[in-house]
């Protein structure tokens, strides 16, 4: 199939950057999002062009380096997906589509769809961890944590970091990435002594970092390829609740 | 040269322990003084980064992604080894020991696997303590699976994403000491060099992947967790980034590279679609705990549908030829068996090199439900690629470029030949032999990083005086002008060929002469093809932008740059290698019904090449490896 694609190309952080339009021809349905971008990217060289630069290297839905924003949608919109996952048989011969990189005041641009998410780095700084020592702990099953309790840990665990939940924002919050975290060590017994802190100062970093509130608009669950819920949000603002308590 | 592992000698079970009564310590008041820096952030050195800074050293930690988290260890699925025996199956640290020491072909140093078993414990429960989310049962007890070479049950996992939380877990102990101001991180940073003083590794080159600035690090120790190198062969399962590098930079700096050919092709990976594809997925080895691997009988039904297949067409040729291990032999085993089927001309699906993994006999005994809920993702992710239900339809898969066996030489301390420089993990050739079995590369990466260097490095730093080499040295200075020399030149090669054309040209070459089977014939062409694409590189590839740019046809050129160079010293290494092993299968060296054949008697050593310059013979040295605690036998699956 061919198709065309307008791709935001920007030299760097200052650059204004516009859509240029690029065709893409012989698209195999089999092949992925990313390598069709490279079969684009292999026509620009030879043509003396300068490639699109994007980020992406597992290419297998799981690193959370790849981030674009396709038609409007963070990764395309197919559900659980990420762009690298997302394959070309979901489009049709003749389809334009817009390919842009992750917007929010907290993303500087690099260039072209590459962006600065050293934002979210801080936000786990400020206590997406619990404080034990590498040695001198205590047996794995020493404290028991019945299934559900395991099940609920490792559905917000599974955040892969990307920050489609921010991009699809329209307050270009960051709420569901850090709920996912505070979340998972409220409700384990390792992580419960910190819970407090650790809600209180995950979110004031957000707030620090230019990330936005969250004001109920749950576009980041549509948006986030590993499905992680909207309810470690309530799950956040209860646990903020006591911790103000 | 013959090389000396420095193993410490007397029983067993109590060198390690032994050992770090031995070592030297480094005062804590000291430990501030001394930097350290740390090449990749993935398991092996994210968790040493965490747990030297937690020291006290003072850490430098480097990487190419753009967070910690992203290194390739995310990627891992099926889980991590430990002797816990929690289901009381007769597990023991003895018994992983000997698992892996066989599993391996009889090619690793006792010692260090014995070591390796015997933190083995402490990881789960280290990782437990950060809030990995183990798979658990209803009363809250850690749950574990099988793995192929093994017939108890000591896999712990995290649904089929072990590898994302076990390294969330130390990318989170990590980023508690980048808090706490112990590790100052350098993401999007490529180290492009390594800067030997007087024979002692003193610190890096790095290239910063946004501007393109080359810059100087000093170090009192370097230490390198850089993951592997399969992505010489370009199709592999390795993340798109992953390369010799910055191994192979060290490698001609003068540290030993050992075993280049052991090498791991995985049995379960989705099958190429066609020549435009980047790169292969893996689906987790755990799925054969439940699938069941199979081809047709009769080459005529190779196009059918496998429903149209009645039961006694179909040839189980896992269970025929391996009864007591059957589905669950190990990696090379059933990678070679695929192989044999689709040489048969027995292979499913475009191309005909596939086979099936059915799951019916599972989902019929089990339930859909249960299957879901133990593969779910990968089901999931098998779908997106192939557009087809395997719940309905049995997957198709095939082996795949995974794992690199071989890497830096290190002794019982993971130091390198070259003082002050460490290799732990994927990096370094350690403990799987020729061969590495399911589960153990996560563990190896976490005992390397939480539990060995943090011992070892102290004994080295006690022994030197920190900071006598800082980045106003000759060296860095000579280091920088190198790079940018190379950077350039590639610059200006302005040919006709793209980096990825040329990449996927060493790749089958690779991949026909120096993959899963391996002849004296078929390595002489390698030798011959590989320098002739060297070459071409050099001469006709096109290397687009500057260098003062973020610019990623660059940074893929300079990691091709090093495998052409890199895939000499492999294919050579294949070539002397005048037997059969684990991941490395020769021809020539197999029996009547096509096993591989060992030979103890020349080549029970460590074979380390010592870097001579391009085009020249690299110089090959021993470490003889002796067998004290188990018994070198023919390793039998049958
Ligand atoms: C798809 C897949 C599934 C797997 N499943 C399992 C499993 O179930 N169980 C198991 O035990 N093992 C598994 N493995 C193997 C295991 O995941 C790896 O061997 C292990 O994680 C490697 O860890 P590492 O820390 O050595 O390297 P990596 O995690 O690869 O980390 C390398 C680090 O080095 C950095 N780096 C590399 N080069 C440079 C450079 N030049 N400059 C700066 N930084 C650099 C990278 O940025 C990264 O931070 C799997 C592997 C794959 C690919
Ligand atoms: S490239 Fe890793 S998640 Fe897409």
């Amino acid at each position: 199939m061919n198709l065309t694609l307008h791709v935001w190309r920007q030299k760097g952080p200052q650059d204004k950057g516009k859509l240029e339009t690029y065709p893409a021809k012989g698209v195999s349905e089999d092949q992925s999002f990313l390598e069709m971008l490279d079969d684009v990217n292999e026509e620009l060289i030879k043509s003396g062009k300068d490639p699109i630069a994007f980020d992406h290297d597992c290419r297998e839905g799981i690193c959370g380096m790849c981030s674009q924003v396709i038609n409007g949608k963070p990764h395309g919109g197919q559900e659980r997906t990420t762009v690298c996952q997302l394959h070309m048989r979901e489009f049709n011969d003749g389809d334009e589509l817009f390919i842009e990189p992750w917007r929010a005041r907290a993303f500087p641009i690099h260039k072209d769809l590459i962006v600065d998410r050293t934002a979210l780095e801080m936000v786990m700084q400020a206590g997406g961890y619990t404080s034990c020592h590498t040695g001198g702990v205590a047996d794995g099953n020493a404290l028991l944590i019945p299934k559900p309790v395991a099940d609920y840990a490792m559905d917000a665990a599974e955040c892969i970091g990307c920050g489609a939940c921010v991009a699809s924002c329209p307050n270009s919050s960051a709420m569901l990435y850090t709920s996912a975290k505070v979340s998972q060590l409220a409700v384990l017994p390792q992580g419960k002594g910190e819970a407090k802190a650790r809600v209180k100062e995950m979110t004031d970093a957000m707030q620090n970092e230019g990330f936005g509130n969250c004001t109920n608009h749950y576009e980041c669950q549509e948006a986030c390829p590993k499905g992680i819920s909207v309810k470690f949000i309530a799950k956040l603002n209860r646990e903020y609740m006591k911790s103000m308590a | 040269m013959i090389l000396d592992g420095k193993t410490p000698t007397g029983p067993i079970e109590k060198t390690w322990d032994k050992h770090r009564f031995d070592m030297k310590l480094v005062n804590p008041a000291n430990k501030r003084k001394f930097k350290i820096l740390m090449v990749g952030t993935g398991l092996a050195g994210g968790a040493g980064a965490a747990s030297l800074g937690e020291l006290g050293y003072n850490v430098e930690a480097f990487c190419y992604q753009d967070s910690a988290r992203r290194a390739h260890s995310i990627a891992a699925q099926g889980g991590i080894n430990a002797a816990k025996n929690y289901p009381n199956d007769g597990d023991s640290i003895y018994r992983l020991f000997y698992d892996t020491i066989k599993g391996g072909d009889f090619r690793a140093r006792e010692a260090d696997v014995w070591r390796l078993a015997q933190v083995s414990n402490n990881i789960i429960d280290q990782c437990v303590a950060q809030g990995v989310p183990f798979a658990r049962d209803y009363a809250g007890y850690l749950d574990n699976r099988s793995f192929g070479g093994a017939q108890v049950s000591r896999t712990f996992y995290a649904r089929g994403q072990t590898g994302q939380q076990l390294l969330l877990g130390a990318y989170s102990a990590l980023t508690r000491q980048v808090k706490a101001g112990t590790v100052k991180l350098h993401p999007r940073t490529e180290m492009v060099d390594l800067v030997v003083v007087d024979g002692v590794a003193k610190g890096i080159t790095v290239r910063n992947l946004i501007t393109g600035q080359l810059e100087s690090h000093w170090g009192d120790a370097v230490v390198l967790a850089t993951g592997g190198y399969v992505n010489v062969f370009y199709l592999s399962t390795n993340a798109m980034g992953c390369s010799v590098t910055a191994a192979w930079k060290a490698a001609k700096k003068g540290a030993f590279f050992a075993n280049p050919c052991y090498t791991q092709i995985h049995p379960t990976c989705i099958p190429q679609h066609g020549d435009k594809q980047s790169k292969l997925t893996l689906m987790s080895e755990s799925l054969r705990n439940d699938g069941r691997c199979w081809v047709p009988k009769k080459k005529a039904d190779c196009d059918k549908a496998p429903a149209d297949i009645p039961e006694e067409d179909r040839d189980y040729y896992l269970e025929r030829k391996y009864p007591s291990f059957g589905n669950l032999a190990p990696r090379d085993i059933a990678s070679r068996a695929a192989k044999e089927q689709c040489d048969d001309e027995r292979g499913v699906g475009p191309g005909k090199r596939g086979v099936y993994l059915d799951y019916q006999t599972s989902i019929d005994r089990v339930g859909e439900d249960t299957i879901r809920e133990r593969y779910g993702n990968l089901f999931e992710m098998y779908e997106k690629i192939t557009a087809e239900d395997a719940y309905k339809r049995p997957m198709r898969i095939y082996p795949a470029p995974h794992y690199s066996m071989g890497g830096l030489w290190v002794d019982y301390n993971c130091m390198s030949n070259v003082p002050g420089l460490f290799v732990l993990g994927e990096a370094n050739f350690s403990v799987h032999g020729a061969n590495r079995l399911g589960a153990s590369a996560l563990m190896q990466g976490l005992a390397d990083g939480y539990f060995v260097i943090p011992n070892t490095i102290a004994n080295y730093l006690a022994g030197i005086t920190p900071g006598t080499v800082k980045e106003d040295h000759a060296e860095f200075k000579k280091s920088i002008e190198e790079v940018d020399a190379s950077v350039n030149k590639m610059l200006n090669i302005n040919g006709k060929k793209t980096v990825s054309e040329l990449h996927r040209e060493l790749g089958s070459v690779m991949w026909e002469d120096v993959g899963m089977a391996r002849s004296d014939a078929s390595l002489k062409n390698a030798l011959k093809r590989i320098p002739e694409i060297r070459d071409e590189f050099w001469n006709n590839c096109n290397v687009t932008g500057e260098a003062g740019e973020l610019n990623q046809q660059l940074e893929n050129a300079g990691r091709l740059a090093d495998f052409l160079e890199f895939a000499e010293v492999f294919a050579k290494d294949a070539l002397h290698r005048e037997e059969s092993c684990g991941g490395h299968f020769r021809t020539e060296h197999q029996t009547d019904d096509g096993e591989a054949m060992r030979d103890d008697e020349n080549f029970a050593y460590v074979g380390a090449w010592e870097f001579k310059g391009v085009g020249k013979e690299p110089e090959l040295h021993k470490e003889p490896l002796k067998f004290e605690n188990v018994k070198l036998a023919v390793r039998s699956y049958k």
